[in-house]
Formats: C-alpha cells, sequence, structure tokens
C-alpha cells in the first residue's frame, strides 16, 4: 500500500520552511515526519501527514506549490544492517530508488524508510514478498493527530 | 470558446471601409489643417519650420509629410505644462497627465470636439470587435490623470453599452462584479486581466463560466502567447486597443474579430513606419518604428510623434474588407529594449523562449545586475503545477532547459532562478518585467 507524499517549494532564505510548517500547526495539523533537500537556491520540503487532504487543500490555498507524490513505507529492525538488506533485495529486483528518508517512531520498536520509486507499483510487485510494507495505518497509529 | 455571436454592421464603422482615394484627400485636407493650425499656435512647431525654411503651404500632397519634423516625448516634457497648445484654455474642456515616473508628468488637452473624436475611435475600435448596445462593460483601466480609464470609458458610452466605471485594483471586487453583474466586456491592461483570472480561481470561480465573452487590452506590450493563454485560462476572445495619451489615449487603433493586426484608424490618425535610427521612412511591410500624426485633434496637434514602438504596416488587406490600414500587433517598444553585453533584448524574447518550453506562461520578472563591471542577466520564474516536482533533480532540468531556451533566442548565458508562488510582485497596472539594478549612472 503506498502512501501520499506532500511536497513543498522553498525558497532557500529565512523563513519560509517555518511559513509551511507553522501555517499546518496553527491548524492542529501533525506532520509525522519530513525530509528537506535543497539545491543552491531552493529546497524541497516533503511531509508524511495522516491527513493528508486537509493539509493540501490549506497548503494551496495559502498560495504554496504543492505536489501529491506516492511513496513505499518498507519496514526495518533496529538492528545493525537491517537498511542494508533491504537495499540488496531493491538491486537485486532492479528497482530504483529517486531518494528516502527514515521513519523512526513507533511500529512497535521497529523502523520504516520511506521510499521515492520512479513506479511504486512496480516496485511493490517484485519485492513485497520479501519486504514488509507497512500498510498507512500502521505507520500512523501511534502518531497523535 | 465562448461563441462571438455575429451582430450586424454598426453604422460607426463606415469610414473603415472608406475607399483609398476618398481617405487619401480626406488625410491630405485634414494634415493641411492640423499643420496650419500648429504653426498658427505652437511656437516650438513655428520655430522648428522656419529653421527648415517651411511653410504650411508646401504640404500639398500627402507624402510631403516627410517635410516636417518629428515630435518626441522630451517635447512635451520641455514645453510642460501647455506649451503645445494649440487652443485657448477657454476651448479646453479635459486635461490628462501620464504618470512620468522621472520628473514632470507630460500634459495632453482636449477640446469638446476633441473628445469626440476620441470616444468616436474608441466606439469604432469596439464596434469592430462586435460590442454593441446592450453589452455590460467593466473598465478596469485606472481613471484619473491616466487616458486608459476614461478612454475606454468614452468609447463605451458612445457606442451605447452599459458601462461599469471599476477602475484598477481590489481585485477581489473586480471578480464579484464582473460575476453579479453579468459583464460581458472587460477593458484593461493584459496582464492586469491574467491576474483577475487567478484570483477568481482563488475565489472559485472559473471565468469561462461566466457571461464575460470578450476583453480590450492595452497600455503595454504584450505576445501572442499571452493572448493564446488568456483565451485558454477565461473562454474570452482578446482583443488588442492601441493607443497613447499623447496622441488621444486609448483607440488609436484595434484588432478586429479576424484578429490579425490592427487597424488604425487612419482618417484620424495618420501612421508612417520609419527607421528609428536615420528617421527615414520605411515602405509598407518593413518593420520600425511608428510615427503618428494626428488629423483631427485641435487642442494638442501631434505632428509625427514618435512612439518609440516597433512594428511595421500590413500590406495585404485585412479578411473583414476594411480599408484602413492595419499595423502588426505591437510586442515590443524601443523603451522597453535593454542592452546587456552588448547585445539589444526585448523582454518578448524572454517570452517566447519560456513558451517554446512551457505551454502554459509562468509568472516571470527579469532582473539585470552589475557584478565587478560584468552585467548579468537573472529570470527569475515563480513555479506553478507544471514547473513543481517533488524530485530537487526534476526541477534542476526544467531550470536548465528554460536557461538553454533563453540563451538560445538571446545568445547570452542567462541565470534562471525558481521561485515561490507569488513572490513576484504582481501589477494592477503595466506588468514591471524588467528590474535593472545595474546602477548605470555609478
Amino acid at each position: 500500500m503506498k502512501l501520499k507524499q506532500i511536497s513543498l517549494f522553498v525558497e532557500n532564505k529565512p523563513g519560509t520552511v517555518n511559513a509551511a510548517l507553522k501555517l499546518l500547526a496553527d491548524n492542529g495539523i501533525n506532520i509525522s515526519t519530513l525530509s528537506l533537500s535543497d539545491s543552491k537556491f531552493f529546497g524541497v520540503l516533503r511531509l508524511l501527514i495522516r491527513d493528508w487532504e486537509k493539509a493540501r487543500d490549506l497548503l494551496e490555498s495559502h498560495q504554496f506549490a504543492v505536489k501529491i507524490t506516492d511513496v513505499v513505507a518498507i519496514e526495518v529492525d533496529h538492528a545493525a544492517g537491517s537498511l542494508s538488506r533491504v537495499l540488496e533485495v531493491l538491486d537485486r529486483n532492479q528497482v530504483n530508488i529517486e531518494y528516502l528518508y527514515a521513519f523512526a517512531a513507533g511500529l512497535h520498536g521497529k523502523a520504516a524508510i520511506i521510499f521515492r520509486f520512479e513506479d511504486p507499483d512496480d516496485a511493490i510487485a517484485k519485492i513485497k514478498s520479501e519486504l514488509k510494507i507497512v500498510e498507512p495505518l500502521d505507520l500512523f497509529r501511534e502518531i497523535p493527530d | 470558446m465562448k461563441p462571438n455571436k455575429a451582430v450586424p454592421m454598426n453604422p460607426i464603422s463606415a469610414m473603415d471601409f472608406i475607399p483609398q482615394e476618398q481617405l487619401h484627400s480626406l488625410q491630405l485636407a485634414r494634415l493641411r489643417d492640423m499643420v496650419e493650425l500648429a504653426y498658427a499656435n505652437v511656437p516650438l512647431f513655428k520655430a522648428r519650420l522656419d529653421e527648415r525654411g517651411i511653410k504650411p503651404d508646401d504640404i500639398q500632397k500627402l507624402e510631403d509629410i516627410r517635410l516636417l519634423p518629428f515630435t518626441v516625448k522630451a517635447d512635451l516634457r520641455d514645453t510642460y505644462p501647455f506649451g503645445l497648445f494649440a487652443t485657448p484654455m477657454k476651448d479646453v474642456v479635459r486635461l490628462h497627465a501620464s504618470s512620468g515616473t522621472t520628473g514632470k508628468p507630460i500634459v495632453v488637452a482636449y477640446t469638446r470636439e476633441d473628445l469626440n473624436v476620441w470616444s468616436t475611435a474608441v466606439a469604432r475600435a469596439l464596434a469592430a470587435v462586435g460590442v454593441h448596445e446592450g453589452d455590460i462593460a467593466q473598465i478596469s483601466y485606472g481613471y484619473g490623470l491616466f487616458t486608459g480609464g476614461l478612454g475606454a470609458h468614452g468609447g463605451f458610452e458612445h457606442i451605447g453599452a452599459t458601462v461599469i466605471p471599476a477602475s484598477g485594483g481590489n481585485t477581489e471586487r473586480q471578480v464579484m462584479l464582473m460575476k453579479d453583474f453579468g459583464v460581458t466586456c472587460v477593458a484593461c491592461t493584459p496582464s492586469y486581466f491574467l491576474h483577475m483570472i487567478e484570483t477568481a480561481e482563488k475565489m472559485g470561480i472559473d471565468m469561462r463560466e461566466l457571461p464575460v465573452r470578450l476583453g480590450i487590452f492595452g497600455a503595454e506590450p504584450w505576445t501572442e502567447a499571452m493572448r493564446a493563454l488568456i483565451e485558454k485560462k477565461s473562454g474570452i476572445k482578446a482583443y488588442d486597443i492601441y493607443g497613447l495619451s499623447e496622441i488621444v489615449g486609448p483607440g488609436v487603433g484595434c484588432s478586429c474579430m479576424e484578429q490579425d493586426g490592427l487597424h488604425i484608424f487612419e482618417d484620424f490618425f495618420y501612421p508612417e513606419i520609419i527607421d528609428p535610427a536615420t528617421g527615414e521612412v520605411l515602405p509598407d511591410g518593413q518593420e520600425g518604428e511608428l510615427v503618428l500624426t494626428t488629423l483631427a485633434k485641435r487642442a494638442m496637434p501631434m505632428i509625427r510623434y514618435r512612439t518609440r514602438d516597433i512594428t511595421h504596416i500590413e500590406t495585404s488587406q485585412c479578411a473583414c474588407g476594411r480599408t484602413i490600414r492595419r499595423i502588426a500587433k505591437i510586442g515590443r517598444r524601443s523603451d522597453d529594449m535593454f542592452i546587456i553585453r552588448g547585445v539589444n533584448v526585448f523582454p518578448s524574447q524572454i517570452e517566447t523562449a519560456i513558451m517554446s518550453v512551457e505551454s502554459v506562461l509562468p509568472v516571470y520578472q527579469i532582473i539585470l545586475t552589475r557584478d565587478h563591471g560584468l552585467d548579468n542577466i537573472e529570470v527569475d520564474i515563480e513555479v506553478n503545477e507544471t514547473l513543481f516536482h517533488d524530485r530537487v533533480s526534476a526541477i534542476e532540468d526544467i531550470r536548465h532547459t528554460l536557461g538553454h531556451a533563453i540563451e538560445r533566442i538571446l545568445g547570452i548565458r542567462v541565470f534562471v532562478k525558481m521561485c515561490a508562488p507569488n513572490s513576484i510582485p504582481r501589477s494592477e497596472g503595466k506588468a514591471k518585467r524588467v528590474i535593472d539594478r545595474r546602477n548605470l549612472n555609478a
């Protein structure tokens, strides 16, 4: 099962990331996890939020450039070598990773890695027999709204 | 596209179809009258003719207009405020003035008959695109000293439309009026109309669903790409109106329903195209600077006024059958041109380059800077739905593609910067496309 990730365009100057975060905070929207990648002049802020549709509508109505992308959460143990083992499976199945970031909270002592694949459906089909794909419901279970 | 339903020809358009020979004798008679009036009443004009040993009676045929000196914008500033008036103030019923970004504004004057000529010209422009009695017209040009608002107003009233003098600004209210009053025609700058479309979208109003069917846009150069964008996003027909305060205001010319160039109301305003460097008159079809002479304006006759607008006169006849000549759509002014590293650049070239990559024109701005004596050109482009991506590399790819497209047209390196939505200021009048931070006087 795929997750909906919200991406935001942010300019590289003080206060731009917080402008988005504060807007979400003021509306009681909790961010489960996030990552920020940057180039010299701009960045892309990526967010996982349980009620992503509400967050998207709110951000769009405040003139943010918003993109919704499907990503896949894969479960990993909190143990040395566990992420490496996941990547080996992906390699073997020739699944290309665009980018990834970690989701460390909850999940009964386990962690999740969020993957952006070029073709998430194809990736899930290839790896689901070997790796545990985390369902959105499980991912957000222990996260307060 | 909403249908622009056929309407019977308005009698006001009759002069648009006048046989060429008749037009030329009318033009000559009016030109001689203008020259006589200016020679007798405008000291600057008299001095210039005397200097050249020319008498008003030397104008015997239309081509003799080439004997007359040009008038330029500086002449209006130098004679500020009333130095070019040709009638006593008691006959002047209206004054307008340019905003004037540097120093004093320029002042223009109208007699009662001049106002009638003006509103007739605008009404003929409106008739050419099918405006008629019963239309509800929203005028969103600024009212006041600027000729745009009251000029368009006079024309719409003349043709018998219901006029809403909305003036510029307060865009949400503009959209509300448009919707609530069932507006069918809008007049404003094209960049402001794009802003109105954006505002309507934010308000959850789809302009394509409203009764508005055509727009009369002018007061700034705009491209065919921008026309296509406006028509696509709003479902209206976007027509050009051309004019400048020094000549009369809007209504010097206008596109007809063919949308193939702009007819000049030649019985009122005589057009020539010159080589801007030598002043030599160029044949029809050749591109150069548009020069205009008023043929029926008495408070302030303008003889061979250099407009700074770059265009050419079309040589073919328009499919609409009008005999009055057309100029090509004006996409650039010699004023807009900037020189960077020795290369002449027009903002419209950059717009064309962007449109060659993106089907939808994003909001953009050109910024010129100077670093250690070297000029740099930066093009700021707002990300929108099609330009934004969750992968940084994808945005970088678009940025490079845009940069290459611009470089191919200009032949110089540019730096393209992606900006957040709404970070580039929107104008409520003429769009400010170029910010020059080079401090050329330093």
